[in-house]
């Protein structure tokens, strides 16, 4: 049935509340935008990273060890449920790059020279793959190339074993194994210091003792087969040739960073949708609550017509779906530019062959689907007030409000207040309910500013607390083998060597009960000066007892905590398994930490003296020599910068963080406006018989102004305290939902944040009250007390 | 000047049969006896005038006949059927179909104009006029595509009572439809009543206050205090033009 005039109405009245329903569509597209950014964000890279990993046999399991005879693979290939394997030498040469002072590290893969690899296959971006006896050509990572400006025909020296040697750059390459390439143990890329390489095998093995062997195994199994289990045997057969425990994708470092930021997306696509549209229901609720008692008596006119209760509440309710399904096309089209922007900035740090973003419209109807339906639950109170109201009872003007002396007048002291004061606190005082949900709109857009704008607190935070205050080292010297603490003491006379201290690393399994993990335990002296272990509330831990310290979330994975015996098994040289306390947990901020004394696990290694590497600290102005010292020690297998980590850091998170952090300014200034603007719309609209009545006695515009905006001012000035609170609140939950093995952020929120966000509040309660005092200007006096509300 | 018109003489059929009316709200803690036992008929084609005081019952009584409202005892009674047997959609269902309102406040849609308006209840009539013709008929067929807040008072009360008509209703109820408007403009919205009343045959039952308006009545009824006071036919029916106050 088709109701011209009623569809007619329905557009003009949508028109004649433009203002208040495109600020509601705004938040909604907030929500939506938020939603499409999230949701589509995490299609297109789950689908790429599928068809990617797919495309080029990425490994199911990995495995290092020290070094076994190609024979061995036959055996490993009868473990049940292996479908496909490759073995191959994988070793860290220090690279001598020409535009760069410091070392850098590189890794070498071997290749087939006769193919390309089957397993963890390449993508050639550009150049060819190697050919055979050609000596010294390489493939190089795209990331590494691209920040040193390399291309096809350039070559960079690199120390190989002991040996300067050039590598021929013959092809530009991804692989899916280094998605998100990082160096061993690191957290952040380092796209300028570390590159992998590509080299025939036939090269490779020789210069490292490894001909007939390898030292890394990738496997891929047949489908349905226990990866658990294929990793135990695994383990079983690689125990002996110095197995450093083999472990499947979840656990490769590049995938977990990416199935991270998968997760991260996948909690961003909930949490932040959920605040914006909750906001706009909340909205949406109000207004109609509002539009439908203004408009009681057509509603009640409708009805004598004989349009029913259904067709009422439908007309009503399509006003909602209108502006949900705008919010839902506005938040549509920013989703998807803001998408593209994202993955534009994932391709910065993830590097796959393509990473298109992609809206699947599943995507797009779901959007659209949870904006109508955010709009519906938001409305259906009002709305089905609507379709059920009496018609003949719709006809009567509504009773008077029942007033009452407000508190302050019942205790005798209304003498302290003016009448217009008295006006504001019996108005407050008589709907409670509605100045509590007016003020909670408020408070709401409070607290998405603060939501919005914390995680720059938090970071800064984190980034003061453990590059300067925990660690203090100016770099981290890693050794190719652990050799004797005397090597340390000789680096205090390098040139610019301020302080050096010593570190031991292993790599072990941690079990407790059914738990294990693959982690690496790092021992130092108790009391150093460098390198301190902080947890997130800058409490120092002092080492002073001789079992393990875990982070927080290892012991939650063990299910152990101080006390509890866990079962070290070393993972190197003698591969001691020993029982050990739990000494502490440690709250910290970034992946799982295993801790202990320095003496403590040379006791248990049967060894005296050896280190892995050294914290250094060196003095910035003679950093270049010692860089080239450094480069030249045949021992030293790699150098890491805290400067370098701290500029990796600022770029990748701070930019990213900064992006997100405007974005979600904008969407929460909009939120604030929509809500105090359509608050004080509201009010004046309840109101405006009253004010037109005063206005007609005498009272002059500012009085009647002062009236409207004094009760707009106590609900913010009430609003903004609790909406900073319910914004710390939701902080925590943001947090909550990033948490995971790779980051823990603490919940840090700064003065200035909340002072922002109090500050926009403000300002949009005053413009919003300017734009209402204007109104009033306009107010019709004459009109208001013709007819009857 | 015209010869008044002779009273209709008593109708064939009655339209309503209002038998034992009563009703009583709840107005907080106290309770309202709006009607007190009202027995009423009206018939094809007939001009009734309820005259009465504020709160006699007149409106309570005008929209229980409009299936606006239910009576808290009593049975009315629509040609062969009982409304009072009527569940909400059913009275919505009558009201779309029979029933033409006319209110004080004239209850127009703002932000449609008069046509629409009007074709707000001629989209869901089952054998409605055009709009057009339904304003031409409260001579308004100038002012068609005007918005009510570009209508005076009588013009806007004219379209509610084309919006009314449009429908060809079996019965037209207005209530107190002079009662914001000055007596000029009143006289024209009378003579629009009067002459769908005389043209469509529709059975016409008019609230007011106005005493002056009960002589173009062919029959007056009093309420007071929620019972019929008085009753009586007026012998001959008095032009509205004619009427002065």
């Amino acid at each position: 049935m088709i109701l011209a005039a009623l569809h007619r109405k329905l557009t003009r009245d949508l028109w004649s509340m433009k203002g208040q329903a495109l600020a509601i569509a705004l938040v909604m597209a907030s929500g939506i935008a938020t939603f499409i950014l999230s949701a589509a964000t995490m299609a297109s890279l789950q689908q790429t990273m599928d068809t990617y990993y797919d495309r080029h046999g990425f490994a199911d399991v990995f495995a290092q060890l020290k070094r076994a005879p190609n024979r061995l693979a036959q055996r490993i290939a009868e473990i049940p449920g292996v479908a496909q394997l490759d073995t191959r030498v994988v070793v860290n040469v220090n690279l001598d790059v020409e535009d760069l002072a410091e070392p850098a590290l590189g890794r070498i893969i071997s290749v087939p020279e006769s193919h390309e690899p089957w397993i963890n296959g390449l993508y050639l971006r550009e150049g060819r793959y190697i050919e055979p006896n050609r000596r010294g050509e390489v493939l190089v990572s795209e990331a590494f190339a691209k920040v040193h400006g390399l291309v096809p025909g350039d070559t960079v020296r690199a120390v190989i074993n002991g040996r300067r040697d050039v590598l021929r750059i013959v092809g530009i390459a991804l692989s899916p194994e280094y998605v998100y390439q990082i160096r061993p143990g690191d957290i952040l890329p380092d796209d300028k210091r570390f590159g992998v390489f590509w080299m025939s095998e036939r090269e490779l093995a020789p210069a490292f003792d490894m001909e007939g062997a390898f030292n890394d195994v990738s496997l891929i199994l047949e489908p349905g087969a226990s990866e658990a289990e294929v990793i135990r045997r695994l383990d079983a057969l690689l125990d002996p040739y110095g197995g450093l425990g083999a472990y499947g994708r979840a656990d490769h470092p590049s995938h977990q960073f990416v199935s991270n930021e998968l997760r991260e997306l996948r909690g961003m696509a909930v949490i932040a949708p959920l605040i914006f549209l909750l906001v706009a229901a909340f909205l949406l609720n109000v207004v109609f609550t509002r539009l439908i008692s203004t408009q009681r008596e057509q509603i009640a006119a409708l009805k004598a017509f004989g349009y029913s209760n259904w067709q009422v509440g439908w007309h009503y309710m399509q006003m909602v779906l209108v502006i949900a399904i705008v919010g839902a096309i506005i938040g549509t089209g920013l989703g998807t530019w803001m998408g593209r922007g994202l993955a534009v900035m994932y391709t910065r740090f993830f590097h796959f062959p393509i990473l298109a973003f992609s809206l699947p419209p599943r995507v797009v109807v779901t959007a659209i689907g949870i904006s109508m339906g955010a709009g519906s639950i938001g409305t259906l109170t009002a709305v089905r007030r609507a379709a059920i109201l009496p018609p003949a009872q719709a006809m009567r003007p509504e009773p008077p409000a029942n007033f009452k002396p407000t508190i302050l007048e019942r205790l005798g002291l209304q003498r302290l207040v003016s009448p217009a004061a008295r006006t504001i606190l019996r108005e407050l005082e008589r709907r409670p309910l509605k100045a509590a949900i007016s003020c909670f709109g408020i408070a709401m857009a409070a607290a998405v500013l603060v939501v919005g704008s914390f995680m720059k607190d938090s970071v800064d935070y984190v980034l003061d607390l453990q590059f300067r205050r925990a660690q203090r080292e100016t770099m981290t010297v890693t050794l190719n083998e652990p050799i004797s603490g005397r090597a340390v003491r000789e680096m205090l006379h390098l040139p610019g060597v301020l302080s050096a201290e010593a570190f031991r690393s292993v790599p072990a399994r941690l079990r407790h009960g059914h738990s294990t993990r693959r982690v690496g335990v790092t021992a130092i002296e108790p009391g150093a000066q460098l390198f301190r272990v902080m947890d997130i509330h800058g409490g120092l831990v002092e080492f002073d007892r001789g079992g393990l310290y875990l982070s927080t979330k290892l012991g939650d994975i063990l299910g152990a905590g101080p006390g509890d015996l866990v079962t070290l098994e070393v993972l190197e040289s003698e591969r001691p398994v020993v029982q050990l306390p739990v000494s502490g947990l440690i709250d910290d901020f970034s992946g799982l930490s295993a801790y202990m004394r320095l003496d403590a696990l040379h006791r248990l290694m049967g060894e005296q003296d050896r280190v892995s590497g050294a914290y250094l600290a060196a003095d910035d102005a003679r950093t270049d020599r010692l860089y080239t010292e450094l480069k030249n020690m045949p021992a030293v297998a790699g150098v890491a910068l805290k400067k370098a980590t701290v500029e990796s850091f600022n770029k990748v998170i701070a930019e990213n963080l900064m992006r997100m952090r405007a974005a979600n300014v904008i969407f929460a200034v909009i939120i604030a406006f929509g809500v105090v603007y359509n608050s004080a719309r509201i009010s004046l609209a309840e109101r405006s018989r009253e004010l037109a009545t005063l206005r007609v006695i005498g009272f002059t515009r500012a009085e009647v102004a002062s009236i409207l905006m004094g009760e707009l001012a106590v609900l913010t000035l009430i609003a903004i305290p609790l909406g900073l609170a319910l914004g710390y609140t939701l902080s925590a939950a943001v947090i909550a939902s990033v948490d995971s093995e790779l980051f823990r952020i603490p919940i840090v929120v700064n003065r200035t944040t909340y002072g922002f966000a109090a500050l926009v509040v403000i300002l949009a309660a005053v413009v919003s009250g300017l734009v209402v005092i204007r109104r009033i200007a306009h107010l019709d006096l004459i009109e208001v007390l013709k007819t009857r509300g | 000047m015209p010869a008044p018109v002779a009273s209709s003489p008593p109708a064939t059929a009655a339209v309503f049969q209002a038998r034992g009316l009563t009703k009583t709200y709840h107005v907080g803690e106290i309770d309202i006896q709006a009607l007190r036992g009202v027995d009423l008929d009206l018939f094809e084609g007939e001009f009734i005038v309820l005259l009465g005081p504020s709160g006699s019952g007149k409106s309570t009584l005008l929209n229980i006949l409009g299936g606006l409202d239910v009576p808290t005892a009593g049975t009315v009674r629509y040609k062969d059927h009982n409304l009072t047997e009527y569940d909400e959609a059913a009275l919505t269902r009558y009201r779309r179909d029979h029933v033409g309102f006319v209110f004080q406040f004239y209850n127009l849609i703002p932000s449609l104009t008069a046509r629409e308006n009007v074709a707000l209840v001629t989209d869901i009539a089952r054998d409605p006029m055009p709009p057009a013709e339904a304003l031409r008929l409260v001579g308004l067929g100038e002012r068609l595509d005007h918005f009510p807040s570009q209508l005076s008072g009588g013009e806007q009360q004219r379209v509610a009572i084309a919006r009314a008509v449009a429908k060809r209703p079996q019965v037209l109820l207005c209530d107190e439809p002079t009662g914001a408007l000055d007596v000029h403009t009143g006289i024209v919205v009378l003579e629009a009543i009067e002459k769908v009343n005389r043209e469509l045959g529709t059975a016409t039952a008019v609230i007011t206050h106005n005493a002056v308006i009960a002589k173009m009545a062919d029959r007056v009824i009093a309420l007071s205090d929620g019972r019929i006071a008085t009753e009586h036919r007026n012998d001959t029916k008095t032009a509205a033009r004619e009427l002065e106050w």
